[in-house]
Formats: structure tokens, sequence, C-alpha cells
């Protein structure tokens, strides 16, 4: 695999979840990832997609787009909304800083993407959005059965 | 995706199915603490072996239920047996305050004592 890229763009509603980290493993699958990389990628989708449900657009109606990308080995997603962006990014990726307790998150949301994907950039502006790089490497010198 | 809610008195058990993540805690949660206290029920058991993923999402279920069943004089435990659900369980910290088991027999044996 050389290089692929693909957009999706969706509704920011729950329901959408679970087909966002479809779509994202799919298009991550050309790469023959394990089983457990594939549930890394769509754990920090997962984690990523709600964030942007929750504390982007505010459980309010926005739009959510995803873009990946594939080059040699490694996936790139990009996870951006429009909405309120994080005012202080430094306190939003503390473990277990939560703005919204009440809502019961842990506050791990972060601390899982950086876990589960090998490079984690967020960029985010307030009123105007906040956009979330991820990278993985599959590693295809393991040998895969 | 999805759950259901069993009772066992005194224990609530709630097996979660497929992958848990925001959008099924809560569509369960506020089921999941009526049935609680609608049926007097003590404890609280979160069967997650059936379970492809689980974000984080299922993580702050399991603390809001935790903080609800301590306040009553009540244990929730856990029930797991995938490793990718728990190698988040324990990036959370909950194994400092939470039991997990890898069958709800198990589990279900250790809350009679």
């Amino acid at each position: 695999m050389d290089k692929n890229y693909m957009r999706l763009e969706f509704s920011s509603k729950s329901n959408n979840e679970s087909f966002a980290r479809v779509v994202v493993a799919a298009f991550a699958s050309q790469l023959d990832p394990t089983l457990e990389e594939l549930s890394d990628i769509k754990t920090a989708v997962s984690e990523a997609v709600t964030n942007a449900i929750i504390h982007g657009y505010e459980l309010g109606q926005g739009i959510i787009i995803i873009e990946a990308k594939i080059e040699n080995d490694t996936v790139e997603i990009q996870i951006i909304d429009n909405g309120k962006g994080i005012a202080d990014l430094e306190q939003a990726m503390e473990p277990f800083y939560t703005s919204k307790p009440d809502l019961e998150r842990s506050g791990m949301g972060f601390t899982v993407m950086e876990t589960f994907m090998d490079e984690l950039i967020v960029e985010s502006t307030k009123d105007i959005g906040t956009k979330v790089i991820m990278r993985k490497k599959i590693d295809r010198s393991i040998d895969k059965e | 995706m999805g759950y259901t809610i069993e009772i066992k008195k005194p224990n609530l058990i709630v097996h979660f199915y497929g992958e848990l993540d925001h959008h099924i805690t809560e569509k369960s949660r506020l089921l999941i603490d009526q049935k609680y206290k609608d049926n007097n029920l003590r404890n609280i058991i979160i069967d997650l072996t059936q379970l492809t993923l689980m974000d984080s999402s299922g993580i702050g279920l399991v603390m809001g239920r935790y903080k609800l069943v301590n306040s009553n004089g009540g244990r929730i435990v856990l029930v797991s047996s995938n490793t990718y659900i728990d190698r988040i369980i324990k990036m959370s910290g909950l194994l400092k305050i939470i039991e997990v088991y890898m069958r709800l027999e198990d589990a279900l044996t250790n809350l009679e004592r």
C-alpha cells in the first residue's frame, strides 16, 4: 500500500459513534492490522468523536469530519469539528480531568488516544473548533496469521 | 450493541453486548439506576464478557454506578475476560476500588460473602 485517502462527514449524533469507528477500521484494514491494532484505532476514534459531540458541539447540532490517510505503513486519522474549541488545552489533556463530571465523563479520552496511537496532535481554537490528528504505524514485520 | 438488565436479589446484573460507548452508556445508565432503586437492591454486577470494545465512556459509567452503590452500602463488581477491555480498565485505575472476576459465577459467589 503506498497512498490512500478518505473523507467522511456526519452529524454530531451519538448513534454515529459506532458508524465512525467502523468506517475508519475498514479503511485501516488495508494495512492488514492485527485485531489488537484495529481495536486500538477504533477506541481512539471513539474517544475523539465522542469529545467532538459532547464538548465541541455540547450535544447540539454540528458536523464532524474525519479524514484518513494511508502512507506506506502508517495510518493518519484527523477528527475535525467546528465547535466551541478547547479553552485550556493543557488542562484538557491532563489524565482524569473533565469539564463535564455531571455527564459521568471519566476524563480519560486524550490519555486513551495517546496510549493506543503512536502520535497525537490536538489543535484547537476557541469558537472555531478542534482538530485531533492521530497516527499509528502498522508493523507488518510481525508475522500475522 | 446493547444491554440487558437482570435482577437477582440483592444484585442487579447488567450484561453489555458488542461495543460499549457514549451512545450506549447514555441509553442505559438511567434505567440501571432506576431498576436498582425501585427494587431496593444492594449490589451491581457489570458483565463485560460479551463486549468487543469499550471506550472511556464505559469507565465513566462504572464510576457513576460505584458512587450510587457505595452510598447505599453495597458493592459493585465487574466481570471481564477480554484483554482489550482489561487494558482500559487497568489504565483507569478502577482496580484500586473495584474487583474484577473472570466469570459471573465467581462474582456472585464473592458477593454472598
